[in-house]
């Protein structure tokens, strides 16, 4: 047969793998019959893991799409650590007050490194006081899945919780098979480690008959299963509808910020928008939806952090399209399964720098803040006294990709300013900021003085951000400094993974 | 305003309660766009808390920027013993009206007065810079309305309170066919008085269907306004009392035509065929007034 090979004129030219050999064994057994042997199915994680390859100082990644409910990390850590893995670095999409088990093995050695989009509870805390002697890096949505798929982080095994799953691996956030009620809805984070992990294992409660359509995850990008009854808590996933706030001051705001885009002129006939889900920032979507309703105008798609009202308004014929790279609630979670234009995309699609991501089509971004700074800077991971309390999320990719950033914040909180001289952390820069909304009163970057103007012009009036500034301080007085040790506990990454600012140990002396 | 604290003739379409013992709802009252304030330190403050609220409002009286808006506090009756060291913190600390409850003739006004003037007088204020206004809810105070309107020339405007006044009826609050006296009376007494006639709460927050309806009647009725008590309830109502654009063009038509008119040195006024007569002219006025003074308090 190879003779036959070097009678083909141009062979060298020809890509092939040598002369044909045989066809092998043909398999004769129903398709029944055999996925229930031959399939990727293990055990237990311990098996696994083992299968995986598993060693001392690897990477393993998790996704943050189970929220307060995950029970995934600490399962997949408690085992790690029986196991006698050490010096692990844990790289999730983000961490939540669950967590706070982490604490241990991170003082056990099983973990000594970790990159997260944030931080919160006890884990944040004890983390701010320096339990980890290698700083946490915080990168954003987009930020991970470049640095992921350029390889700069590099992902040797991923466990991936999957609310169903079929035997061969292909996964996803929901089932059309039943009505399971762990749903988490899209696993746009998750696609994106499985993508680029040199191993996935899904960890799944629910074991559905191939094909598992549709699937966020194909099974060529998976390896092993193993079958848990519980991957988390399903009221800690999601509940209900988020609802929309009843506090007068939070409406407040919303009605401005949308007043705002408004009068910017970004509220048009197939416009495009993302908001948050805190309460000021989802509720902007209520004055808009009436406002979309008075001008009989649709939006052409909604990015993000989906949640029920974004649906609602889809099923409402407002929204032709939802780009959702994460369901915040039940409600979401339904629409992905039911409704043809509402979409699931990965993290890189959504957000990274090394592609033309969803973010860049953007008109509009809601984003909220924990401080803002004169120079427009916003800080969403620290909070007032120092220690880290938050999530970068996809904050500095959609302000950078949005034509305009709204950032909505109560001036103060409590007897804390919002707007201050200098932010503790910079997550997101001035530069790609152009709107701040308080309660009190209204600033434009003054990079953007056509916004301003346009604004003025509605008879709205628009504030220097150095006089919200002194407003605050009026109310709020102002506050000591936070005081910090020397020692840098956390490095927060920019949306292009450049090292943008670092968190500091705080000091309790 | 010769010395006075108090505009006796303004926008007032809404008067936001505020309760005296609440330091973050008094700190934020100002943002809601309400054309007044009222700080409350009588009904939602506890007996215990009435010295804490009464320095909390103090406080913020002296040390709170407000801008343009109207402040009113909201004392206790005299008969209870407060009211008394209310008025001696409040108008020290620059109150623009002080509103009094419960009132059923008009002795309490002129009692209520007396302690007024002998506190600015104490205090170096010119006598007469402090406004009033009284709220009427009782079935007695309703019947002395008229004399109530005219017993003070510090009145600004007086108020019905419901939630007293129907009870006193021996009834409750329905669709409002209870209370159509009490604000026709109310009404009348005001205007004949020339002051301002404002009208009760609506309690139920999450009712906005109710709460507009109601609105809309006590517009038509001829009210300048309303208590609310969630900011929520603020922009709804402004919204109820400003005027359309069709009738404000239909307004500067009308005083286009009499200017014309005057400057022809004609008597007979007349807008595309129709005779202009004064009521005509004064609504077309006070509709202007209305929409600019709506302009201001939004820029403000």
């Amino acid at each position: 047969m190879d003779e036959l090979l070097h009678t083909i004129p141009h062979i060298d030219r020809i890509s092939h793998r040598g002369a044909f050999a045989g066809a092998g064994a043909k398999r004769t057994e129903t398709f029944r019959a055999r996925s229930g042997k031959d399939n990727k199915v293990l055990p237990s994680l311990e098996e696994a893991v083992r299968a995986a390859g598993l060693r001392d100082g690897m990477t393993i990644s998790f996704h943050h799409h189970f929220r307060g409910g995950d029970h995934v990390v600490n399962q997949v850590l408690d085992t790690l650590a029986a196991m006698g893995f050490r010096d692990l670095t844990l790289a999730a999409s983000s961490l939540a007050d669950v967590h706070a088990p982490l604490i241990r093995h991170i003082q056990n050695g099983v973990v000594t490194h970790i990159e997260t989009s944030g931080l919160r509870g006890q884990l944040a805390e004890e983390i701010s006081r320096g339990l980890l002697e290698c700083p946490v890096v915080f990168r954003s949505h987009g930020g991970r899945a470049a640095a992921i798929g350029s390889g700069e982080v590099h992902i040797d095994v991923a466990f991936l919780g999957a609310p169903s799953c079929d035997p061969y691996g292909n996964a996803n956030g929901y089932s059309r098979d039943d009505d399971t009620s762990i749903a988490c809805g899209s696993m746009g984070y998750a696609r994106t480690d499985a993508k680029y992990a040199d191993k996935v294992i899904i960890l799944t409660n629910n074991l559905v008959r191939y094909p598992n359509a549709p699937w966020a995850i194909p099974e060529y990008d998976v390896d092993y299963i193993v079958v848990t009854d519980d991957i988390g808590d399903p009221a800690g996933i999601m509940s209900g509808a988020t609802r929309y706030t009843k506090n007068p001051k939070e409406l407040l705001i919303a009605q401005t910020a949308a007043n705002v885009i408004d009068a910017a002129g970004y509220l048009y006939d197939g416009f495009s928008m993302q908001m948050g889900s805190g309460g000021a920032s989802l509720a902007v979507a209520r004055f808009l939806r009436q406002m979309m309703l008075e001008k009989k105008i649709r939006c052409r798609f909604a990015l993000g952090g989906i949640t029920g009202q974004i649906t609602a308004m889809h099923e409402e014929g407002m929204i032709d399209r939802i780009l959702d790279v994460q369901s915040f609630d039940l409600d979401a979670a339904l629409s992905l399964k039911k409704n043809r234009f509402h979409h699931q995309i990965d993290a890189t699609y959504y957000a990274s720098f090394l592609f033309a991501a969803a973010v860049d089509q953007l008109d509009f971004v809601i984003l909220s803040a924990l401080e803002i700074d004169t120079n427009f800077n916003v800080n969403v991971l620290t909070g007032s006294d120092g220690v880290i309390r938050g999530a970068i999320g996809g904050h500095p990719d959609t302000a950078a990709g949005a034509s305009l950033s709204v950032v909505v914040a109560p001036l103060t909180r409590g007897r804390i300013p919002t707007v201050i001289d200098r932010v503790n952390t910079i997550v997101t820069p001035g530069a790609v900021v152009d709107v701040v909304v308080t309660d009190q009163g209204i600033a434009v970057n003054p990079r953007r003085p056509e916004v301003a103007e346009k604004l003025k012009k509605a008879g709205m009036k628009v504030y220097t951000i150095q006089q919200l500034k002194d407003r605050a301080e009026a109310l709020a007085g102002r506050p000591d400094p936070i005081r910090y040790k020397d020692r840098i506990v956390g490095v927060v990454m920019y949306r292009d993974n450049t090292v943008i600012d670092v968190i500091r140990q705080i000091d309790e002396d | 305003m010769n010395g006075t604290r108090y505009v006796k003739d303004r926008l007032r379409r809404s008067m936001m309660f505020v309760p005296g013992n609440n330091p973050g709802m008094i700190a934020d009252s100002r943002i809601y766009g309400a054309d007044s304030i009222m700080f409350d330190l009588e009904d939602s403050v506890s007996l215990a808390e009435k010295d804490a609220a009464r320095f909390l409002v103090y406080q913020a009286l002296k040390t709170l920027d407000f801008g343009k808006k109207e402040i009113v506090v909201r004392v206790n009756d005299l008969g209870s013993g407060l009211g008394v060291r209310d008025l001696e913190a409040i108008i020290p600390a620059g109150v623009h009206v002080v509103r009094l409850p419960k009132t059923d003739g008009p002795q309490d006004i002129i009692d209520c007065e007396r302690e007024i003037a002998r506190i600015e007088q104490a205090h170096g204020i010119p006598v007469g810079a402090t406004g009033m206004m009284a709220a009427i809810e009782s079935a007695g105070g309703v019947l002395n309305a008229r004399e109530i309107a005219r017993a003070s020339d510090r009145l600004i405007g007086i108020a019905l309170g419901a939630e007293d006044y129907v009870t006193d009826l021996k009834t409750v609050r329905s669709d409002g066919t209870e209370l159509f006296f009490a604000r026709s009376m109310i009404l009348h007494a005001a205007r004949a008085a020339g002051i301002a006639a404002l009208d009760t709460v609506y309690s139920d927050v999450n009712d906005e269907e109710g709460f507009l309806a109601e609105v809309e009647l006590i517009h038509k009725l001829g009210f300048d306004g309303k208590s609310v008590i969630n900011p929520r309830q603020i922009a709804p109502l402004h919204r109820a009392f400003i005027p359309s654009e069709r009738d404000l063009r239909k307004a500067y038509d009308v005083i286009a035509a009499i200017e014309e008119a005057n400057a022809r040195g004609s008597g007979v006024i007349s807008l595309n065929g129709k005779m202009i007569d004064r009521p005509i002219v004064l609504r077309a006025r006070r509709l202007i007034a209305l929409a600019e003074a709506d302009r201001m308090a939004r820029e403000e």
